[in-house]
């Protein structure tokens, strides 16, 4: 016998599919849920029917928005010449929460693995090269993971771009803010000694 | 000098050992008792305290004990020049193996940098008549007990050639994709070879640099006889050259994936494949010892040995030469034989350890 309602083990079960989240915490969750229904539950699902309803990929750079242009690619401000290359929208997020980049951003929406069947046409990079002569950019930012993949792609992005006098920079690697050098790998010391500067 | 050392063991349903705990110091350990007892159960489990599957390369699921299947955990305390670390390795049923260093979780490679181990099996005895595969096994093991990070560039390479074989198999033509593979090849391939080729440089001179019993081999780098290509071009310019030969095979065809390890026996002035089967053996203890030594030298104590059956191949001469040699370098090294005569000659320099076997489990007594 079930120890919930088939519906709530439905819930249960499409929680539990969700990142972060095993079989154990999403019942923990919708268990709250279910007794804070005015407070959670109720606003939750009206606050998901919502985002299901207007959530949509910004047509230009990938974004997630609630119009077919994001308010990033609508602004004028953000148009600087500079394009932030990055893989996922969860990457574009957190470059924002640094408000650190005042340009715009192209999100691939993956990395090339070929082991993956995810080629080059599966990702937006034929959009990016577009981008570059309409939107006037300088410089593309490359800010995908130092991982195999990461860095396969940047290498593909950086050929396609060559020789357009586009400039093609990637994020530093190193020590980070408020980092202690004990606790960093030697490959991570190396990258920071190797890109070192004028104190 | 210091001695690096496994002071404390805890095993958990690990192979045939259902629990096990042991206070160690750090002098040899000597593991004795009949065929299929759980002898080289217990120095895999010492082996898992390095990055990579063990001395056997066996799967997690594999370790674990049966018929329960519950999955294994190996525990251990381990003291050297960098400090105490305590380091807890397991696998629960059906799950990847996790690895915690000091309460936190770190990637296998991290091993490396706490626990410097070598290891010598009789699997290896074949080791200069088979295939180029266990040389090349063997000379990474060696290059990362000099460089722990060789392993991350030994990774970094096979993923992206793994992607590039998935290209040729698929008969994609996309030069750009292909040459961001290659760079990816290059870079992590020509610290590899720079790696190996400074590993194979500090082994010969401290074969040279001691006095031993044990004969002294040259080693080279080979490259296999299908790999025409020009060894002074960059890897990457050969790889995009040999992009066509490569798609017709199926394979990357050249790089240090295809590397080999040659060795002379130097006295003789015979490959090391032609040497007698005893000759092969005592070849290969002598390079464990010279890189023990250079590692000693280098990291101010000597690395954790395992040395499987290595006892009862030898000689009584060679083995009290072989036992010398190791307690003079202050190795913690953990030995297996069916006998415990075979250790006499260690008298009280050593550790004892009967390892039995009572219903289908591992008993452990310490004798000394």
């Amino acid at each position: 016998m079930s120890e919930a309602p088939s519906d709530i083990e439905a819930l249960i079960a499409l929680m539990a599919r969700l990142p972060g989240l095993g079989p154990r915490s999403a019942r923990r969750a919708v268990l709250h849920l279910v007794k804070k229904r005015g407070q959670l539950l109720t606003p939750l699902a009206q606050a998901m029917a919502r985002v299901g309803e207007t959530a949509r990929e910004c047509l230009r750079c990938g974004n997630i928005g609630a119009a077919d242009i994001c308010e990033i690619c609508r602004s004028e401000k953000r148009a600087t010449g500079e394009i932030c290359v990055v893989e996922d929208v969860a990457d574009l997020w957190a470059m924002e929460r640094g408000q650190a980049f005042r340009g715009r951003y192209h999100v691939l929406g993956g990395t090339l693995s070929a082991l993956d069947a995810v080629g080059p046409e599966d990702l937006r990079i034929p959009q990016l090269i577009d981008r570059l002569a309409e939107e006037n950019i300088r410089e593309v930012i490359l800010a995908l993971n130092a991982t195999v993949d990461g860095q396969t792609t940047a290498h593909y992005i950086a050929e396609q771009i060559e020789g357009t006098g586009i400039a093609v920079t990637s994020l530093a690697q190193g020590v980070p803010i408020g980092g202690e050098l004990d606790y960093l790998d030697d490959g991570t010391i190396g990258a920071a000694l190797r890109a070192r500067k004028a104190f | 000098m210091a001695t690096l050392a496994v002071t404390q063991l805890q095993l958990s349903h690990f192979r045939s050992h259902r629990r096990l705990s042991l206070e160690l110091g750090g002098r040899p350990v000597a593991v004795y008792g009949p065929n299929g007892a759980g002898k080289t159960n217990l120095i895999e489990a010492v082996s898992l305290l390095s990055p990579g599957r063990g001395l056997r390369r066996a799967s997690a699921d594999e370790l674990s004990r049966r018929p329960e299947a519950l999955g294994w955990r190996i525990g251990a305390t381990v003291t050297g020049p960098g400090g105490l670390h305590e380091i807890d390795t397991r696998a629960e049923a059906g799950r990847p193996r996790e690895t915690r260093i000091d309460g936190k979780a770190m990637p296998q490679v991290a091993l490396g940098r706490v626990v410097r181990m070598l290891w010598l099996v009789p699997s290896m005895d074949r080791l200069w008549i088979e295939g180029a595969d266990g040389r090349r096994r063997f000379w990474d093991r060696m290059t990362m007990s000099f460089d722990p990070d060789h392993g991350e560039a030994v990774l970094a390479y096979e993923k992206a050639m793994r992607e590039r074989n998935r290209l040729l198999k698929d008969m994609v033509r996309d030069p750009a994709w292909y040459g961001a593979l290659e760079a990816q090849m290059a870079d992590s391939g020509a610290r590899i070879v720079a790696a190996r080729q400074a590993a194979l440089q500090r082994v010969m001179a401290a074969q040279e640099a001691a006095p031993t019993d044990f004969p002294i081999s040259a080693l080279s780098a080979l490259s296999p006889e299908d790999d025409p290509a020009d060894r002074s071009e960059d890897l990457a310019d050969r790889l995009a050259r040999g992009r066509a030969r490569d798609m017709a095979a199926g394979r990357t065809l050249s790089g240090p994936h295809r590397a080999d390890l040659g060795a002379v026996f130097t006295a003789k002035g015979v490959p090391a494949a032609q040497c007698s089967t005893g000759e092969q053996k005592a070849l290969l203890i002598s390079l464990i010892l010279a890189n023990a030594r250079a590692l000693a030298e280098d990291t101010g104590a000597a690395p954790v040995l395992l040395l499987d059956e290595v006892a009862a191949h030898l000689d009584e001469g060679r083995r009290a030469a072989l036992f010398d040699e190791l307690c003079a370098l202050k190795a913690q090294t953990w030995m297996t034989g069916t006998g415990a005569d075979l250790f006499t000659d260690l008298r009280d320099r050593a550790e004892r350890l009967e390892v039995t076997e009572r219903g289908g489990e591992s008993v452990v007594t310490r004798h000394g």
